[in-house]
């Protein structure tokens, strides 16, 4: 049976499992639209395409599923750039569908044309100009297959106007077989012999594990690992909630302001088992100084991360799951009874702290609440800067998929749309964004989409009135000179209202625990303003190009 | 140091635009580019010369090249036995030029006058790199007024 080119789009999406998507419309997508009119997918019209695009991400965070979003040519398109280079540099899983001018106006600088194909190459996993209808079907299945499969990534399909008006017969291919594209997923049984001998044979050994533990749905085998071979756990901060922070084993967060004991135990281990990470500056620190006495077994589904930066002993590609399950039945613990006497001792010595003294609210005190209240048991999106560090650091997480950070690209204005799409995903659940006043304010139209579609998140501002984080680095590397890093704001209170959403200032920290479970309870969108101590630093801090052992501040 | 790398592509509009993409990118430096169809009409061929200063580097622009997904193959011939060759076509002043010392030194490297006047002449040479080069430095005393190379391709032996 013949059907357009928008209904194909639409059948495809459904096919492929899709149950909501986030757009805005435009001229270049009024076909696909018409089709999206009484179609049985969940619709959320946001107030711009970049929040289109992180509530898409924030939804495959959250759940593992392929978030989509939906942009018109031209500026709508190149609005999502942000959004899609965002969901590269973390891995997640996306498709996006921007419509294009019509076939035979390409390149010719027509309205609202833009090269997205061109503009997203560097930044997405692949990209598709759809040119023939007959191709269309096809060029979805293999979108979606490689947006989910291997390294996830963001994937764009550039369908122009006219196409999606032309009419063709609809057959969804059943299975996909790309001889260009064949990842890796079995990890190489030598390899893993060879690992399991270099364990057996360590006595400091720690895991470092990343984001790749969380997409690969292997917490439990990690967890499994590390009590075989009694062996401490440190994950990045795309990997928090892979390991359960309330284990004896875990050390939290490692790198620039990770825990002081991980920086430790990293720079004083003899071998680092790193496990979906990627080996980044934020935790490399100064690299030629990195983990000097530690030889490096390396899991990955990319082999591109491998001996990217450090020198790998033993690689191993492939499914982080299915490696550490490999792995969990042969390996052989060694002795670390020493090892863990010694991380104690520097847990003892330097826990995360600081100073709860004075009258102003203590970010790190507000983020300690949220968790109090919430029980370790909400989903945490956060914006960039030291409202990310903070909620990274003073939250207890437990959970995979309970952390949703932009910490690649470190994209401001992530947060709150990226918690409306965690929400809609996951609607059983608390879901906060913890934000700086900053930060906030680069998708506050986003108010706007949550009220309308009931999408009741919880906004937590650490409103200190400046851009926090640089702000510190002006603080310790240029003398104080705040050079527009002091910002103001509105009335977020006020603000909140206008959209008709709650707003609640906080300026007393007797107040603080109460605002949280009034917030909870408030069945809508609501603004917590917590106004805080503004030149509150975050510790501990390695300085860039410093070895992460190096660490200032942060005694008590 | 130089290497002689084989990407077997997807033959698509904008694979050429990736690689290229890639390279810049990630700052590796190329030397020489040439592609082409093979005798597969759906995969290109692309012949790269990358100046890798070391095998780290040279280990990731082959792992990156790979994870492209139009890539099928990536191949790195400098460690095997291979024929490599260049087509380069000359615009020579002839005005002082000795034709017959011309067409001895072409026959040399067996290379073709393709046109020849008073003013100019049009020269096709092919060799290996260390014919090109001697051919080369030979034609540049005489004078070269343009010259156009299609980069190095190479086949495993």
């Amino acid at each position: 049976m013949k059907k357009k080119g928008s209904e194909i789009l639409v059948e495809s999406l459904l096919k492929e499992g899709v149950e909501v998507i986030f757009g805005y419309p435009g001229g270049s997508v009024l076909p696909l639209f018409d089709s999206l009119y009484d179609a049985k997918l969940d619709f959320v019209l946001v107030r711009h395409e970049q929040a289109a695009a992180h509530a898409a991400d924030g939804y495959a965070r959250a759940t593992g599923k392929v978030g989509v979003c939906v942009a018109t040519s031209g500026p709508g398109a190149t609005n999502l750039v942000t959004g899609l280079a965002t969901a590269h540099m973390d891995s997640v899983p996306m498709v996006a569908i921007t419509g294009q001018v019509k076939t035979f106006l390409i390149g010719n600088d027509a309205f609202q044309e833009a090269d997205i194909t061109g503009i997203t190459r560097p930044i997405t996993k692949h990209n598709y100009l759809v040119k023939n209808i007959s191709e269309l079907a096809c060029t979805i299945k293999e979108a979606f297959h490689i947006a989910s499969t291997g390294r996830p990534g963001p994937v764009v399909i550039d369908v122009p106007v006219d196409i999606q008006m032309q009419e063709a017969e609809f057959d969804y291919p059943e299975c996909i077989n790309m001889r260009s594209y064949k990842p890796t997923l079995s990890g190489h049984p030598g390899q893993i012999k060879k690992a399991v001998k270099l364990i057996s044979q360590s006595s400091r050994p720690i895991i470092y594990a990343g984001g790749g533990v969380i997409i690969s749905d292997a917490n439990n085998e990690l967890q499994e690992l590390a009590k075989k071979i009694n062996t401490p756990v440190t994950t990045t901060l795309m990997g928090l909630g892979g390991f359960p922070e309330d284990h004896g084993l875990s050390l939290g967060m490692l790198g620039m302001h990770g825990t002081a004991y991980a920086n430790h135990a990293v720079m004083d281990s003899d071998l680092i088992i790193a496990i979906g990470a990627r080996f980044d500056d934020r935790v490399t620190g100064k690299i030629d100084e990195f983990a000097p006495h530690a030889k490096i077994i390396h899991i990955d589904i990319d082999p591109t991360a491998i001996s990217k930066n450090v020198k790998v002993d033993i690689p191993i590609v492939g499914d982080v799951k299915d490696v550490l399950t490999k792995l969990n039945k042969i390996v052989k613990a060694p002795d670390t009874e020493k090892w863990l006497k010694q991380i104690k001792q520097w847990q003892e010595r330097h826990p995360l702290t600081y100073k709860d003294t004075g009258t102003k609210i203590k970010p790190q005190y507000v983020v300690q609440q949220i968790n109090k209240v919430t029980k370790g048991d909400a989903i945490i999106c956060t914006e960039v800067g030291q409202n990310q560090m903070w909620a990274a650091q003073y939250y207890t997480y437990t959970k995979p998929r309970s952390f949703i950070s932009s910490g690649g690209l470190g994209t401001m204005g992530y947060g709150f749309p990226a918690a409306l799409g965690a929400k809609i995903g996951k609607p059983e659940k608390i879901v906060f964004d913890i934000a700086g006043d900053g930060s906030i304010q680069m998708n506050i139209q986003e108010l706007a989409t949550a009220v309308a579609n009931k999408i009741h998140v919880k906004i937590a501002i650490l409103n200190n009135g400046y851009l926090g984080m640089v702000r510190q680095w002006q603080e310790l590397f240029y003398k104080k000179r705040y050079s527009h890093t002091n910002m103001t704001s509105p009335d977020f209170v006020k603000l909140a209202e206008s959209y008709g959403a709650c707003g609640i200032r906080i300026e007393k920290k007797e107040d603080v625990k109460k605002a949280i479970e009034q917030a909870i309870g408030i069945d809508n969108v609501v603004i917590m303003d917590f106004v805080v101590e503004e030149e509150e630093n975050v510790f501990p801090m390695v300085p860039a190009g410093q070895a992460i052992n190096r660490m200032i501040g942060g005694m008590a | 140091m130089k290497h002689t790398v084989f990407v077997l592509v997807e033959n698509k509009p904008g694979v050429l635009a990736r690689i290229a993409g890639l390279f810049s990118a990630r700052g590796f430096n190329i030397d020489s580019l040439a592609v082409g169809e093979t005798n597969d009409p759906t995969v290109s061929r692309m012949t790269i010369i990358v100046d890798a200063k070391d095998e780290k580097i040279l280990e990731q622009i082959k792992k990156q090249l790979h994870k492209l997904i139009d890539v099928i193959t990536v191949g790195d011939l400098t460690t095997k036995e291979f024929f490599e060759r260049e087509l380069i076509l000359l615009k020579i002043d002839t005005s002082g030029i000795n034709r017959q010392k011309l067409d001895e030194m072409l026959d040399k490297f067996a290379g073709k006058v393709l046109s020849y006047d008073q003013q100019v002449a049009i020269v096709e040479i092919t060799g290996s790199k260390g014919e090109i080069n001697e051919l080369l430095g030979l034609l540049t005393e005489m004078g070269i007024k343009e010259l156009v190379r299609t980069g190095r391709i190479a086949i495993a032996k």
